[in-house]
């Protein structure tokens, strides 16, 4: 019995010394220095954003301690899909701005169940199969800088961006950023919503390359480019960020598009291996009561954009992404080959 | 046990029909519930093979071939297909026409038999959950690709467990409500049904104790055998007890003065000092007393008689056994050795519907009568006239008189009592015993200057 233990754990062992190299970018331990329970959270969100909600959360939890890692979207898909194959526990909470990720994450059963008051009073959008919910409410939105672009000029919706890249000599070509789809996975999430949502996706792609918009990595990045000049408009970044960037920084600008805005709601699961599945949960069911939520106002991940601020879209052009196992196609081998091939071919 | 037995036996009417309507009901249920359950189950299975089947088309539509290599361009439309079942997960390979794997989950089994269509439902497993897969071949024949690719979607069960669930419980709640209003309907239509029986009991309970009339058979028909039944019992406790008011009165009217006469001579008798006299009186007080002796034989005889042709059972008789029963018991050699008595009967049974024993009564009576009061040979006699079987006893005097004659029927006879004399007495015996079995009692002279008494009682069945 301890000989075949033993063997099992140097197998392990042997196993994740060729496991591709998968880090997280950041790690920070919250909570009492002597702590009696140990939660480990791992999420696509910055710490310097989610750190307020978890100390906020460990206020009602003493003898707690988090260690929050942040990660890549698909280091992290890739780290817990694998974990959930051998059984291997690794967090016990999983946030992450790539939810169809999370969904295939679902889709492996992959996920532990819960139910409680809380989630069981959320929009169906929002949960799927009591394993997955989405606690955040972002918009997708288009970053300009406020000093290079002309007020006449600022693209209220995709068309007008089409309209400001179609003249050969545009002021803008080579000065438009996105996400780089391969490297980033709510990128490919935002790319292949835009794809289903409607047939400018097409016309972009065949004028982002035309006029050579830059792909690149990391929603803080993009933002700070549009801020310093780098680029004069930022298309599809995440609003959260660019809300909370533009607060101190008066260069740059935001708009939602009028054509439709697709509003991300990030994933959170708690895996089938958790040890601490109960404080997991617990954390869940703070995030989605009035004072999480309050919470998560405040650091913009439930978003002012939405609501109260003044220039708002209307209710009919907001395009959640759902919580759906329609997503799974979006990770299907072969359409994610031809979708980053024709990806690759408009960005040489 | 016992008052198992006993809860049973009287329990109501009413709770026996709700008993056994709510049995049916309930054994019925079982039955309908189990239907419904499968018709639920094969209803939501149909329902999700379709998605299943719709999902899978669409993905095999999807596939084009490039480069010689078939290419799935996953169709998101199949998906949110799929997704109409909102919590259940999905799976899906693709397979090309050399074996391996396309796109999808590696891990799902193919259908494990082959079959001719080209579309093949299947149950399986997916990822640790019970799951139920399509799968849909479609061929190519290409310049640079021919061969089958396998198309294999599936999902979970949860939806189809929910809907099936869903339809068994209106299946049975419906039920449960219609099995509640008929379990209702049945106890209110039993009730009503059985209002009839209250109003005889109300009737019963109202009654004077002492009320022997017959009931109002207006009642539905179940219930009047009962209430027949009961007339009939009814009618035959008040002949009962008439009968036995009778033969108090009969009685006490009849034995008043053969009493007292007997108690006068017995005082005439404490008296009398003379020897001889006293002799005479003691003579006369034995005659008194036999002849009293006599009349008490008969009154009982005739009360027995009476509560016979009520109470015992109506049997075949047969005429000549009682004819001879009667002349075989030589009752006349005590009475009168000197007479002459003689049986005619032939060899031909004459069957009656009678009770022997009140028959032989009659007869006897009739007997003695003839013995006492008639003259010359007597003759006990059977044959039948018409349809009727006749029991006769015949002698050579004129019969009663006729005061005797215009008093048959009356119950008793004062005379005949206060004579001692019992003549009056038999015959009303004999009328009594005629009547009771649907017969009559003729007194006829021959030509011969014969008087002949007749039982004339219908025949029953055949003549043997």
């Amino acid at each position: 019995m301890r000989l075949s233990n033993l063997l099992a754990l140097s197998v392990m062992l042997f196993g994740y010394m060729f496991m591709p190299v998968l880090a997280q970018e950041m790690t920070r331990q919250f909570g009492s220095v002597e702590p009696t329970r140990s939660l480990i959270i791992r999420s696509t969100t910055d710490i310097s954003v989610f750190g307020s909600v978890v100390e906020a959360f460990l206020d009602t939890q003493p003898g707690l301690a988090i260690t929050y890692e942040q990660w890549g979207s698909n280091d992290l898909f890739e780290l817990s899909l694998s974990e959930c194959r051998e059984d291997v526990p690794g967090a016990d909470l999983i946030i992450s701005s790539g939810v169809h990720q999370m969904v295939k994450l679902v889709n492996e059963a992959c996920a532990l169940t819960h139910r409680s008051v809380q989630t069981s009073g959320m929009q169906s959008v929002l949960r799927w199969r009591d394993q997955l919910w989405g606690i955040t409410r972002e918009p997708a939105v288009m970053v300009y800088n406020r000093a290079l672009v002309p007020s006449f000029e600022v693209p209220q919706s995709r068309f007008d961006l089409l309209d400001l890249l179609r003249p050969s000599l545009s002021r803008y070509a080579g000065r438009v950023a996105t996400y780089d789809i391969e490297r980033s996975g709510l990128g490919y999430l935002f790319a292949f919503s835009d794809s289903r949502e409607a047939t400018t996706f097409g016309a972009l792609l065949e004028s982002f390359g035309r006029t050579g918009v830059v792909a690149t990595c990391c929603s803080a990045e993009i933002i700070e480019g549009v801020a310093e000049g780098t680029y004069l408009i930022a298309y599809n970044v995440l609003g959260s960020y660019a809300r909370s960037l533009s607060r101190n920084d008066d260069r740059i600008g935001i708009v939602l598009p009028q054509d439709y805005t697709l509003v991300l709601s990030r994933a959170l699961m708690v895996p089938k291996q958790a040890r601490n599945s109960a404080d997991a949960t617990r954390f869940l069911d703070f995030l989605l009561s009035p004072l999480g939520q309050a919470e998560l106002r405040r650091v913009l991940l439930w978003s002012p954009l939405l609501d109260d601020e003044g220039e708002s879209v209307s209710e009919t052009s907001l395009r959640p992404i759902g919580l759906s196992p329609s997503l799974l196609v979006s990770l299907d081998k072969q359409k994610r080959e031809q979708f980053i091939k024709r990806w690759r071919s408009s960005f040489p | 046990m016992l008052s198992w037995h006993i809860t049973l036996a009287t329990m109501s009417l009413t709770a026996r029909v709700s008993l056994a309507v709510a049995t049916l009901l309930l054994i019925g249920g079982v039955f309908v519930s189990f239907a419904a359950f499968t018709y639920g189950r094969d209803a939501a299975r149909e329902a999700y093979d379709r998605l299943l089947l719709g999902a899978a088309n669409d993905v095999a539509a999807s596939i084009s071939v490039q480069d010689g290599k078939p290419l799935v361009d996953l169709p998101t439309s199949a998906f949110e297909l799929l997704a109409l079942a909102p919590d259940d997960r999905i799976a899906y390979r693709v397979i090309g026409t050399d074996g391996e794997t396309l796109t999808g989950y590696d891990a799902i089994a193919v259908p494990s038999k082959r079959s001719k269509s080209n579309v093949q439902f299947y149950d399986g497993d997916f990822i640790g959950e019970a799951a139920r897969f399509v799968s849909v071949s479609r061929r190519f024949s290409e310049r640079d690709l021919n061969g089958t690719v396998l198309i294999v979607v599936g999902q979970t069960l949860l939806a189809r467990n929910a809907l099936a669930l869903d339809i068994t419980r209106n299946a049975l709640a419906a039920l449960t409500v219609s099995g509640a209003a008929m379990l209702l309907l049945a106890g209110l239509v039993v009730r009503s049904a059985l209002k009839p029986l209250d109003r005889i009991g109300e009737v019963f309970a109202r009654r004077d104790p002492h009320d022997l009339t017959p009931m109002d058979p207006a009642v539905p028909r179940e219930a009047a055998v009962m209430v027949s039944a009961l007339n009939d019992f009814m009618a035959r406790l008040d002949r009962q007890m008439g009968s036995m008011r009778n033969l108090i009165s009969d009685t006490a009217h009849q034995l008043r003065t053969p009493v007292a006469a007997l108690r006068a001579q017995a005082d005439l008798a404490a008296d009398e000092t003379d020897e001889a006299d006293r002799r005479v009186i003691v003579e006369r007080i034995h005659q008194r007393s036999v002849s009293l002796g006599r009349l008490l034989d008969q009154m009982l005889s005739r009360a027995l008689v009476v509560h016979r042709s009520d109470s015992v059972r109506r049997e075949i008789v047969d005429l000549r056994d009682v004819a001879l029963e009667v002349f075989e018991s030589e009752d006349h050699h005590l009475l009168a050795p000197w007479r002459d008595v003689n049986l005619v009967i032939g060899d031909v049974q004459i069957l009656v519907l009678a009770d022997e024993h009140s028959l032989g009564e009659a007869t006897k009576n009739l007997l003695h009568n003839a013995l006492k009061h008639g003259k010359g040979t007597v003759q006990i006699g059977v044959d039948v006239q018409g349809d009727k079987g006749c029991l006769w006893v015949q002698d050579e005097g004129v019969g009663p008189s006729e005061s005797i004659r215009n008093a048959l029927g009356d119950r008793f006879t004062r005379s005949a009592a206060s004579k001692g004399d019992s003549a009056g007495l038999g015959l009303s015996i004999a009328k009594s015993v005629a009547e009771a079995f649907s017969g009559k009692l003729h007194l006829s002279e021959s030509d011969d200057s014969k008087f002949r008494t007749t039982l004339a009682l219908p025949i029953a069945g055949g003549k043997a």
